[in-house]
């Protein structure tokens, strides 16, 4: 598995391929598409994102010292956005993602490119992420 | 006139969005400015600045007589039989807040009733609420029918000697089809109860005139109708206004203050406490003015085009879903609620914006009519008179590629 600073230059590179937003959207959606469901059972309301227009829910789980993440959407393109970070994010330890500064969401323009509604699932989508992160850190 | 002659007159319609001409269709949310209203809000900020009513010099004089003067336009415009009957708000929510709280305090007992249509906007539910908690009286709800449109029998059949008032949207900002308000203000008034019409998307689209309509209350926000934000209105009855307490205290709603106890203005003064929106108010002669001009034969055959567009279109795709399918054709406005078998409204809606297409979606203040229909959401497209039926053919085509992209 690579790192988690290879990982991350890894998709900036993705993203720099494209042309244009459209581009940018088929990937996530893609990435959506092939992300594993969540089981029914786990899409509760205590997994659920605030602060979406669809619902979001992120699973956190700690297995061998690592944070393990899975989630899921109702919505393609927010699925897309989950499936990037759990791409990024899951099979880390929770002291290396408490220390990241998640900025290479800015670099590939996620951030100030979706509409607000979308902005603050994604704000709220990265927060859950840390907070798991810190819970878990020793 | 010529469509291109009044899209003159709304610079933001020359816009673009990533590259792409914008397409605005959100008009439900909010219209578009146009020239002359952007001229009379900088002509009374930088030219007659002044607080109203209250100073002898002459820019408040001017600033005063453009506040009332549009009190005057706008009882002409609805129709009112009296100046009086204007109440100058902040917008529909500030209008439907005022009368769920006056009458509540004035004409509402434990035990009372109030009706309120399944397909409010939440600005017309959440007061009434309030209001009940409050007085202990009991919040039903009028069914809406599954085409989207309301039964008057059924209305018959839920007003009890309780029911104080019917609240319902002339138009609902989802379902786009014209209610029958005059009948079911018949209906409610050979039972003893009033009814307040919500006509924010309304008054948009149709003439208005209050005393034909022999509503109750009429109430609208002149943002949607081409008037600077943070401006509204609240029609009542004078009869019923003068039982109201005032809403909220201080500034010029008062007759005289003392320790001991003051009293209070007659309407519509009472209800206009603090410093009024002096340079929004004015701002409803130029928008009644784009109103009227709108109003033009040439310019509504171009609506009547895009709505029968529109309907086809969406009525030709088997995976989409309209709400608020009831006919007649011409009694419903160019605005279309609907959902997509296989493609969320939110990734339509993201979709579309990066085809410069301006959409909304959501719940779009409606959350029990989404429970209602079973949905989460819905994306709706508005029209207003400036847009044409080639941007209706655009937002399709957009929408079929968004799908495609979505289920493929
Ligand atoms: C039918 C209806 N009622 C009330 C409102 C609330 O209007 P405002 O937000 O301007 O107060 C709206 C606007 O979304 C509406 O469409």
């Amino acid at each position: 598995m690579s790192t988690l600073e290879e990982k991350k230059a890894a998709v900036v590179e993705d993203f720099m391929l494209f042309d244009d937003w459209m581009d940018k959207y088929e990937y996530l959606i893609n990435l959506g598409k092939e992300l594993e469901p969540l089981p029914e059972e786990c899409r509760t309301e205590d997994r659920l994102i605030r602060g979406c227009q669809s619902r979001v829910w992120l699973d956190a789980r700690m297995e061998e010292g690592k944070l393990v993440f899975r989630a899921d959407s109702d919505a393609l393109i927010t699925r897309g956005i989950i499936a990037l970070l759990v791409q990024v994010y899951s099979g880390r330890t929770p002291e290396e993602i408490a220390a990241d500064d998640f900025g290479f969401l800015e670099q590939i323009g996620l951030k100030e490119n979706l509409s607000p509604t979308r902005a603050n699932g994604l704000v709220s989508m990265v927060s859950t992420i840390r907070q798991a992160a810190k819970e878990n850190a020793r | 006139m010529r469509i291109e002659t009044i899209r003159q007159e709304f610079p933001q319609l020359a816009g673009q969005v990533y590259g792409k001409p914008l397409v605005y269709l959100d008009n439900a949310a909010t219209s578009l400015r146009p020239r002359s209203v952007v001229a009379k809000w900088e002509e009374m900020s930088t030219r007659y600045n002044a607080n109203l009513h209250r100073a002898v010099h002459r820019m408040a004089q001017i600033a005063t007589d453009e506040y009332e003067s549009s009190r005057d336009a706008l009882r002409d415009f609805i129709g009112a039989a009296r100046r009086e009957e204007i109440v100058f708000t902040s917008g529909a929510t500030a209008s439907l807040n005022l009368v769920a709280f006056c009458l509540g305090e004035s004409m509402i007992r434990e035990g009372d009733e109030i009706l309120v249509a399944e397909s409010e906007h939440h600005s017309d539910i959440i007061p009434w609420q309030q209001m009940c908690a409050r007085k202990g009286a009991k919040l039903r709800v009028y069914p809406v029918e599954e085409d989207g449109s309301y039964d008057l029998e059924r209305l018959e059949s839920l007003l009890t000697d309780r029911t104080k008032i019917l609240c319902i949207a002339q138009i609902s900002n989802v379902l786009g089809i014209i209610n029958p308000v005059r009948e079911m203000a018949a209906v409610c008034h050979r039972h003893g109860c009033l009814i307040l019409v919500d006509g924010a998307q309304g008054i948009v689209h149709l003439p208005v005139n209050v005393q034909d309509l022999d509503c109750d209350f009429y109430l609208f926000s002149g943002h949607k109708m081409y008037a600077a934000p943070g401006t509204g209105v609240l029609y009542g009855r004078l009869e019923l206004l003068e039982q109201f307490p005032p809403y909220m205290g201080g500034g010029e709603m008062i007759a005289t203050v003392r320790w001991e106890g003051s009293t209070f203005a007659a309407p519509p003064q009472r209800f206009e406490a603090g410093t009024q929106n002096i340079s929004g108010v004015p701002t409803w002669k130029p928008a009644i003015e784009t109103l009227r001009l709108l109003r033009d034969p040439q310019i509504e055959d171009e609506q009547a085009r895009i709505r029968d567009f529109m309907l086809d279109a969406l009525g030709s795709d088997p995976r989409i879903r309209l709400f608020g399918t009831a006919e007649p054709r011409a009694a419903r406005i160019p605005l279309f609620s609907f959902a997509v078998e296989g493609a969320h409204h939110e990734d339509l809606a993201l979709i579309l914006d990066k085809f410069g297409v301006a959409v909304r979606s959501g719940q779009m203040c409606a959350e029990p009519l989404m429970d209602r229909f079973g949905v989460t959401g819905m994306l709706r497209v508005s029209f207003a008179p400036y847009n044409t039926l080639q941007e209706a053919e655009y937002a399709m085509e957009a929408l079929r590629k968004a799908i495609k992209m979505l289920t493929e």
